[in-house]
């Protein structure tokens, strides 16, 4: 069984008095340890699609199961609690706490989501901020470091859990291409190390190629999955 | 940098985070915490400097008029307090009445002392000029140990009081141009309506108190026995000193308790407990006092309850999307709640103790400097303002408490965010 599995979902948005439709019975699967990306357009369901996927919204319609569970049924608390434990996020402005250190920033869901041991914690801050290369900075601010390492920062938070799935919406639209691409990479050797699946969304077509699955998606539909190295469908 | 993580039991060092982070949050806008701080440490101050000047004048108020007049409680006959200002000889106790009365005093152990008093007017003569006078007649002892503020109220002559001698209040003395060592006539009316007058020495002269019984002259007990022609002592009323003021109350429920079974003949009782609070108008000031110290309470909360709600209203609306961030990685609805409700707290408790810590100080200063004020006739009274630690604490914890009902509304409103919409936010 898929880590995704997506069976014809859609979801509506009400602006004033109009209902919009931003998905329209969209269908995937999605393998463990993935690198995918969504691709499109603005307004093409590139967001709503990551959003229902990371449980931060609900689909109007369709069945979805994101690793065996199916979202559509989980209350405020339980989608809160299996985000914790399955999801990890990397946000386009990064989205660190400004009061918390790197290393806090990095900790912060274990110490507040998740119950671990001190001792534990410790040695699984240390880790990523090994992978990720920001073990001389782990006592600075947000502010004291640069655009990239903020977004290391955040791969490995959003890593921390041990998350079956990591969603990254446009998380270099707000990088220079060198720094964009240093990231990609290091999203793909996280992959690799730890068997997580990341998914990310990106209208930037230079990035796209890095990713080894990619959905385009237009007005709310999927045009087309290519895979790398594979034929193209849709 | 100190990390979050520390060792210790588990719920401990959750809660020294969410302490942490809520520190740090108030660290991040200094000046608005600092004037928030301040206002309530203003209050604090206020509450403080309120509460212990108005607390100590009130406590040297009721001191002065318990130890130099009153006493803690009387004991009258019953119906005696009713026709009080025209001192009626015939409500006074009879001496079989007085005996059981002394007898229940006696052993009760809340009891320091006290004092039978005859009290009645009559005429004071100085051979050239006459007025009235209200007397009391006292075992001087015996009201010494009941009343004893009464010896230093006698300014000029004597500090005791001997058979023959009278004690005049200084405002008649002054009137009357009466001075120690002068001899003088008290003239009376007895029970029966029979006229009677004694020869007094002059032997000091006592400074006026406002209230009940402070513009009194004073005799030997058996004086005025002997100017009323009774045959046997007849008291108008008992002054009672407890060991503990405290225990005011408590004894004087007691008293009422143990007195009830002395009825007369008609089966109706003889005696009629009241204390200080129900003999002295001031009591109903001391009552507006600590009804204006419950309204200046009122205002510190109101002033905490503003601007810690305004404060922390800023604070979410200003986090809405540090908010949705971590509510997308999974921080759970009631720790979000925590984190907001712990940094009103904090904040509350910054005011909090900055406003003891300077209160306490001026307070001290007031002390130093030595605040007086007049209180009726007496001049010069000195203020020693003092807070007691129970206060401090009430004012502390009442303040903390409304730091964190301020911070519900915004910390619900933090929780119940919906992380997609709070992300969204600009």
């Amino acid at each position: 069984m898929g880590l995704i599995v997506a069976e014809n979902i859609s979801k509506d948005y009400r602006v004033g008095e109009v209902s919009v439709r931003a998905l329209k019975g969209v269908s995937f699967g999605i393998e463990p340890a993935s690198f995918v990306s969504f691709v499109g357009p603005s307004g093409s369901g590139k967001t709503t699609l990551l959003n229902l996927i990371g449980c931060l919204d609900k689909p109007t319609e369709g069945n979805l199961m994101v690793a065996g569970t199916d979202v559509l049924h989980l209350d405020r608390k339980q989608a809160a609690s299996f985000r914790g434990n399955n999801i990890g996020f990397i946000f386009q402005d990064f989205n660190l706490i400004p009061i918390l250190t790197v290393f806090e920033n990095i900790e912060y869901p274990l110490l507040m989501v998740q119950k671990v041991s001190p001792g534990d914690r410790k040695k699984r801050v240390m880790t990523l901020l090994d992978a990720v290369g920001m073990i001389e900075q782990e006592d600075k601010f947000p502010d004291q470091i640069s655009g990239g390492q903020k977004q290391r920062v955040a791969i490995a938070r959003a890593l921390i859990t041990n998350p079956k799935l990591v969603l990254a919406d446009e998380p270099t639209a707000n990088l220079d291409h060198k720094t964009a691409y240093l990231v990609i990479e290091l999203m793909k050797r996280m992959r690799d190390e730890f068997q997580t699946t990341f998914i990310f969304s990106t209208h930037d077509q230079k990035i796209v190629g890095e990713a080894e699955i990619i959905y385009t998606l237009e007005d709310g539909e999927i045009a087309g999955k290519r895979a790398k190295g594979g034929k193209k469908n849709g | 940098m100190e990390k979050l993580l520390e060792n210790g039991p588990r719920e401990g060092r959750k809660m020294g985070n969410l302490f942490k982070i809520a520190v740090r949050n108030l660290r991040r806008y200094k000046r608005r915490t600092l004037l928030t701080a301040s206002l309530v440490m203003i209050g604090v101050i206020f509450v403080l400097l309120y509460i212990s000047v108005s607390g100590s004048f009130k406590n040297m108020m009721v001191g002065q008029i318990t130890d130099s007049m009153l006493g803690h409680l009387e004991v009258h006959r019953k119906g005696y307090l009713a026709s009080i200002d025209n001192l009626p000889l015939n409500l006074n106790l009879r001496p079989q009445a007085f005996k059981k009365l002394a007898d229940i005093l006696n052993n009760q152990p809340e009891v320091e002392a006290f004092s039978p008093r005859i009290k009645f007017g009559g005429m004071f003569s100085t051979f050239v000029e006459t007025t009235n006078i209200r007397l009391n007649g006292v075992s001087p002892d015996q009201e010494y140990k009941t009343i004893p503020l009464l010896p230093s109220r006698i300014i000029r002559g004597q500090k005791t009081l001997n058979k023959g001698e009278i004690l005049v209040p200084d405002l008649l003395a002054r009137g009357m141009k009466v001075n120690v060592g002068d001899t003088i006539v008290i003239v009376a009316t007895n029970k029966d309506g029979s006229v009677n007058g004694k020869q007094f020495k002059v032997s000091g002269v006592l400074e006026s108190v406002s209230g009940p019984g402070g513009r009194d002259g004073y005799i030997h007990i058996e004086d005025a026995m002997e100017t009323l022609r009774m045959e046997e002592m007849e008291i108008s009323e008992v002054a009672i000193r407890l060991k503990h003021f405290g225990q005011l109350n408590t004894f004087s429920e007691k008293l009422e308790g143990l007195l009830a079974g002395e009825v007369n003949k008609e089966g109706k009782p003889i005696f009629e407990v009241h204390t200080w609070e129900k003999l002295s108008p001031f009591y109903n000031i001391a009552r507006m006092i600590d009804v204006m110290s419950f309204f200046i309470k009122l205002m510190l909360i109101a002033v905490v309850l503003i601007s810690i709600m305004n404060v922390m209203i800023m604070a979410v609306y200003e986090r809405i999307r540090e908010i949705g961030t971590i509510a997308a990685i999974g921080t759970l609805p009631g720790k979000i709640l925590s984190m907001f409700l712990v940094e009103g707290l904090c904040l509350g408790a910054m005011g909090a103790v900055a406003g003891n810590i300077l209160g306490i100080i001026v307070i001290l200063i007031l002390n130093r400097i030595g605040i007086t004020f007049d209180f009726g006739m007496q001049k010069g009274l000195v203020l020693s303002a003092t807070i007691a630690p129970r206060d401090v604490m009430i004012i502390s914890f009442i303040v903390i408490l409304i730091s964190v009902i301020a911070s519900l509304q915004p910390a619900f409103k933090a929780s119940r965010m919906e992380p997609i919409k709070a992300l969204r936010h600009v």
